[in-house]
């Protein structure tokens, strides 16, 4: 670890400024992922800006029944806030899969989003990696890939986004509100994190010094009928292979709107939007599910070792669906 | 003064361990907790290359660091004796992890080898300079693939640790007659130790006196080395590790980070402490081989074994390692009529292999008790049922006689406590929810010794008694237990023993492996209490004093205390003792086949969705002689299950296969289990002493682990019918 600079600013919008104003500054967290990073040498920030007291560790409801969750909230905090619980188990449920309660005592709701991904050549400095250094090559590519994307990847970059948080607010069309230097701005969460495509260094639409103070998680009348599954190597403590976000409104035997994304398969959490489409006044039947699942995932291009992510996910769709319509016929 | 009231032997009573409160109340100080005047703080620089020569090495920015104290490389370093060649004729030779000489050479030779070393008044001053040394290499042409070396391995030699090859009649020419046969492959991954407590070292110099706190398995064999390295008399070195915080093995040896602490306190003329990071354990300590091997079982249709072979290829360093026996569970577990096993290896450029758990034994027992489950399907006879139709009265490959052996009574014992009768035989067959549930079996076995162990034992006439025997602990209950057995031998109460272990000063005795350490001291401290007995008796006729306690006959002879000994610490007392440990070891295994072993049953439950296994249910049933204490006893086999677990499912040293680097050299990528992947345990033993070893112990370090893996496949293969042959059996593996 490199000597650094720490400040703890009075408020956002000097802790903005100061970050814009200093390319190799960051802010921080809980540091549960930089402090590694500046661990291993991956990142070198010379100056650290503390927002741990800056932004909001509230949860505030919304008039359209939804929730707004401040970017301070420890993932453990909003793991278990009853609201959150009782409207969006969903959210809940991908929390508690992440990690461990050590770690989710520390880890913010922004911090959890900007996470860096777990692809062992990005965390090892001596190895190519355009992730860290852009022009070095992938070594992934041809190296250890298990756990590496089947959608959306590109020759530049196979990793995938580590983030269980991310993948339930995508399927959840919640709202990320980002303090910047030129004021306030809104992005949908299914956008905030990006394909590689040719710059694998950027993981988010964000630009420098921009903050993420608060997710909006807008009101959804079937979000109690919500799930997270996440399927990995051990029973606790390990990140997904793949995992599955969804919620679903049956009626009448049809889906009536069904929200759906996929963790473990991209670059970013894979909002599936084919599947979603496939369903929607669709009789809420295995077959019918396991139909959308395919269209989902027909253009995965599997690399040498992880073609299994394309069943696993395909199986997880049609279990999580089948599970939540059984449910939702008992209510 | 043997006491003859069962109830009152303290050997077999589950007693909490001596060093329970000091260990949970952070009283005990691990070899990186000793604080001296003017202490450094070390940390290491490892090579990026596996093979090559140091062309430069820059050290400029990493000396401008506030704090350091000096940057070693090759340039600068003291100059080292290079490690003996090693030879059984000299077992402190067997102890140097590698034979590269840390240091004091521009070769490189493997991904990980320290190159330079920085000490500094602060560890994070030592671990930021480091990462600022910046070396340059000649690379040089580098064989690190494994599975492409496969086909170039060469046969194996055995030593007598660790047998090679052996055969009983023709065993490929039954195999190519027999009515029914298995063949198949099956691969393990190369394995980490991953004790909790990273290997440290603080090193002292005062003049020519060498002070060393390590966390070794072995201080004898260690002071002897380091005595050879630095050229000091081995009276001038002390070593020192009462509390280890695990080892598994990978404690066994001399590596790096202990020559190089040493050495940089040499040079510096100060306290040197080095605590090896996470990666660097896994770069600079010696792992476990990985293995690829063939099993290949012809039988009757009755189920009688006619043919058994089993082939397998390690791989060793070009700068050290060492055989595995891994076929040797073939050689003692089936009456086959015709038995083939050989051994061969590969030599790449890597880090040395080294002892883990059950070397051999743990990745053997998963291929052979695989096939043989595998034989029972293709035969439709119970995995149970064939193992006892197959089950030798005599060591199969040559006849020798079984010290003990209680195989059948430790399956029935663990089939009744399972419940094994309910399992359908069919495959596939059990489903709760989403969940394909099954249960599997497999046979432990693990080779009992017995080496020899100086000791000295005093009893003192206010009634206590101290054992002092230059042991280790790391966690097995040693201490422990030897304070029972010396308790019960002179009839004094447990709390009356204090025992000295963990320092070179004391009687030498033997490293920790093998799973043969209580035993061998064991033998020693019974002995010794018999010298202390009789000298008792003695004293007790001639003061008239017959039937009165220890602190009476000595309170009347005017004697305040009396020693025994076992054993000479001098250096021809030393050569004798070697000479009398080889032998005993020799007779010992030309006479009879020895062991300990039991019978794993498990129930595993399969995500049919996922492919995601979890282990549901466990019971194990033992033969490992007569059990010392309960509580510690069955820890150490819980402990080798769990870890037996981890080997089946997760654990996988990720080794780049362009350039011979691990990429997961950290416990987030380098999975272990975790709590919630250990179900409750339940372990039972027959406590049947083995008539051979003293008090009946056979050990139990180890073969808790063995059979484990093969166990887990084939509760899988009975839960989702699909058989698994290469380890770990990770999802991706299973999916469908």
């Amino acid at each position: 670890m490199i000597p650094f600079d720490y400040r703890r600013p009075d408020d956002i919008g000097t802790a903005v400024a100061t970050v814009t104003g200093n390319p190799r500054a960051a802010f921080l967290g809980g540091g549960t992922n930089l402090v590694d990073h500046m661990k291993l040498g991956v990142a070198e920030p010379e100056l650290l800006v503390d927002v741990t007291g800056l932004t909001s560790r509230d949860i505030e409801r919304l008039p359209d029944g939804g929730l707004r969750v401040g970017a301070g909230v420890r993932n453990s905090d909003l793991a278990a806030d009853p609201l959150v619980r009782e409207r969006f188990p969903v959210l809940a449920q991908a929390l508690l899969s992440g990690a461990s309660g050590q770690l989710r005592n520390l880890a913010t709701t922004g911090g959890n989003l900007l996470q860096r991904t777990r692809c062992v050549y990005f965390q090892d400095v001596t190895t190519p990696c355009n992730k860290r250094e852009p022009g070095q090559g992938c070594s992934a590519l041809e190296g250890y890939h298990r756990h590496h994307a089947v959608l959306g990847a590109s020759r530049q970059c196979v990793a995938v986004h580590p983030s269980d948080l991310a993948v339930a607010l995508a399927a959840l069309d919640a709202v990320v509100r980002v303090q910047g230097p030129g004021g306030e701005r809104t992005i949908p969460a299914e956008t905030l994190h990006r394909l590689p495509g040719e710059h694998p260094e950027r993981d988010t639409v964000l630009e420098h010094g921009e903050l993420i103070t608060a997710v909006d998680l807008p009101g959804l009348p079937f979000g109690p009928r919500s799930r997270y599954r996440k399927a990995r190597d051990r029973a606790s403590f390990a990140f997904a292979l793949v995992s599955v976000a969804a919620a679903l409104d049956v009626a009448g035997g049809l889906v009536r709107d069904v929200r759906i994304a996929f963790g473990g398969l991209a670059h970013k959490p894979w909002r599936a939007r084919l599947a979603e489409d496939a369903l929607r006044g669709r009789p809420a039947a295995p077959d019918e599910f396991r139909a959308a699942a395919e269209a989902e995932l027909a253009d995965a291009q599997p690399l040498r070792d992880n073609g299994f992510k394309v069943p696993m996910a395909r199986n997880m769709l049609v279990s999580v669906l089948t599970e939540l319509s059984a449910e939702d016929g008992a209510a | 003064m043997t006491r003859t009231v069962d109830g009152e032997h303290l050997v077999g009573q589950p007693i909490d361990r001596i060093d329970g409160p000091a260990k949970t109340t952070g009283g005990a100080r691990f070899s990186a907790e000793h604080a001296y005047p003017g202490l450094t703080h070390a940390a290491l620089v490892p090579a990026t290359v596996s093979r090559g020569r140091i062309t430069a090495i820059d050290t400029a920015a990493a000396a401008a660091v506030p704090g350091v104290i000096t940057v070693l490389t090759h340039g600068n370093a003291p100059k080292l004796n290079p490690p003996k060649r090693p030879t059984p004729a000299n077992l402190s030779t067997l102890v140097s992890g590698t034979q590269v000489n840390y240091l004091n050479t521009d070769e490189v030779h493997w991904d990980g080898q320290p190159v330079a070393v920085v000490v500094a008044e602060t560890s994070h001053a030592a671990r930021e300079a480091a990462a600022l040394v910046h070396v340059s290499y000649e690379r040089l042409p580098a064989v690190v693939d494994f599975a492409a070396e496969e086909p170039n391995a060469v046969a194996q030699k055995g030593n007598p640790v660790m047998p090679g090859s052996a055969k009983k009649g023709d065993a490929d020419a039954a195999l190519a007659v027999a009515p029914v046969t298995v063949d198949a492959r099956y691969t393990t991954p190369q394995h980490h130790h991953n004790a909790l407590e990273p290997h440290a070292t603080t090193a002292v110099w005062q003049g020519d006196e060498l002070t060393v706190h390590d966390s070794t398995q072995s201080i004898t064999w260690l002071r002897k080395h380091l005595a050879l390295r630095f050229g000091v008399p081995e009276a001038k070195v002390r070593v020192l590790a009462p509390f280890v915080g695990g080892g598994f093995g990978g404690k066994g040896f001399a590596w790096p980070g202990t020559i190089i602490a040493v050495l940089a306190a040499r040079a510096t003329g100060r306290p040197v402490r080095l605590l090896l990071t996470r990666e660097d354990v896994h770069r600079a300590v010696g792992a476990r081989t990985p293995s690829a091997q063939r099993v290949a079982l012809g039988a009757d249709t009755g189920g009688r074994l006619t043919a058994l072979v089993h082939t397998s290829v390690t791989r060793t360093s070009r700068v050290g390692g060492q055989p595995e026996q891994v076929t040797a569970p073939a050689q003692h577990l089936y009456d086959a009529t015709n038995i083939r096993t050989a051994q061969s290896q590969t030599t790449l450029d890597w880090m040395p292999n080294t002892s883990m758990r059950a070397p051999g034994d743990a990745i053997g027992s998963f291929a052979l008790e695989s096939a043989i489950d595998e034989l029972a399907g293709e035969l439709g006879i119970d995995p149970v049922e064939l193992r006892m139709r197959n089950e030798p009265e005599r060591n199969p490959i040559d006849g020798k006689r079984f010290s003990h052996r209680m195989l059948r009574e430790a399956y029935a014992l663990g089939a009744r406590r399972f419940g094994w009768e309910n399992r359908s035989p069919e495959p596939r067959s059990t489903r709760d929810g989403r969940w394909l549930v099954g249960m599997g079996v497999a046979t432990a076995y693990h080779p009992a010794m017995q080496f020899t162990a100086n000791v000295t034992v005093r009893l003192a006439a206010d009634g206590t008694v101290t054992v002092r025997c230059g042991f280790q602990e790391m966690g097995m209950g040693n201490a422990t237990v030897q304070a029972q057995i010396a308790a019960d031998a002179l009839g004094v109460p447990f709390e009356a023993v204090r025992v000295e272990y963990g320092d070179s000063a004391l009687p030498a005795s033997v490293m920790a492996g093998g799973s043969m350490q209580t035993s061998t001291v064991a033998g020693s401290v019974l002995a010794a209490c018999g010298k202390l007995t009789r000298r008792l008796s003695t004293l007790a006729r001639r003061t008239g004093m017959q039937g009165r306690t220890p602190t009476e006959i000595l309170t009347a002879a005017r004697v305040p205390f009396i020693d025994a000994a076992v054993g000479s610490d001098t250096r021809l007392g030393a050569l004798a003792g070697q000479a009398r440990m080889l032998a005993k070891v020799v007779r010992d295994q030309r006479t009879w086949a020895k062991a300990a072993c039991g019978a794993h049953f498990c129930e595993v439950r399969v995500d049919a969705d996922t492919g995601e296994v979890r282990v549901s249910r466990w019971t194990a049933a033992f033969d490992v002689g007569r059990v010392i204490n309960r509580k510690t006893a069955f820890s150490q086999l819980r402990g080798g299950i769990v870890m037996g677990i981890g080997m089946a499912l997760f654990e996988e040293a990720l080794v780049d296969r362009r350039t011979g680097r691990i990429m997961n050299p950290s416990l987030s990528g380098y999975h272990v289990p975790v709590h919630a992947d250990v179900p409750p345990i339940d372990i039972a033993c027959l406590d049947e002493p083995d008539p051979t070893m003293p008090l009946g112990i056979l050990g139990v370090g180890e073969v808790g682990i063995t059979g484990v893996a093969a166990a887990i496949a084939n509760a899988i293969h009975h839960a989702t019918g699909s058989r698994i042959r290469d380890l770990p059996i990770t999802p991706d593996k299973l999916v469908t």
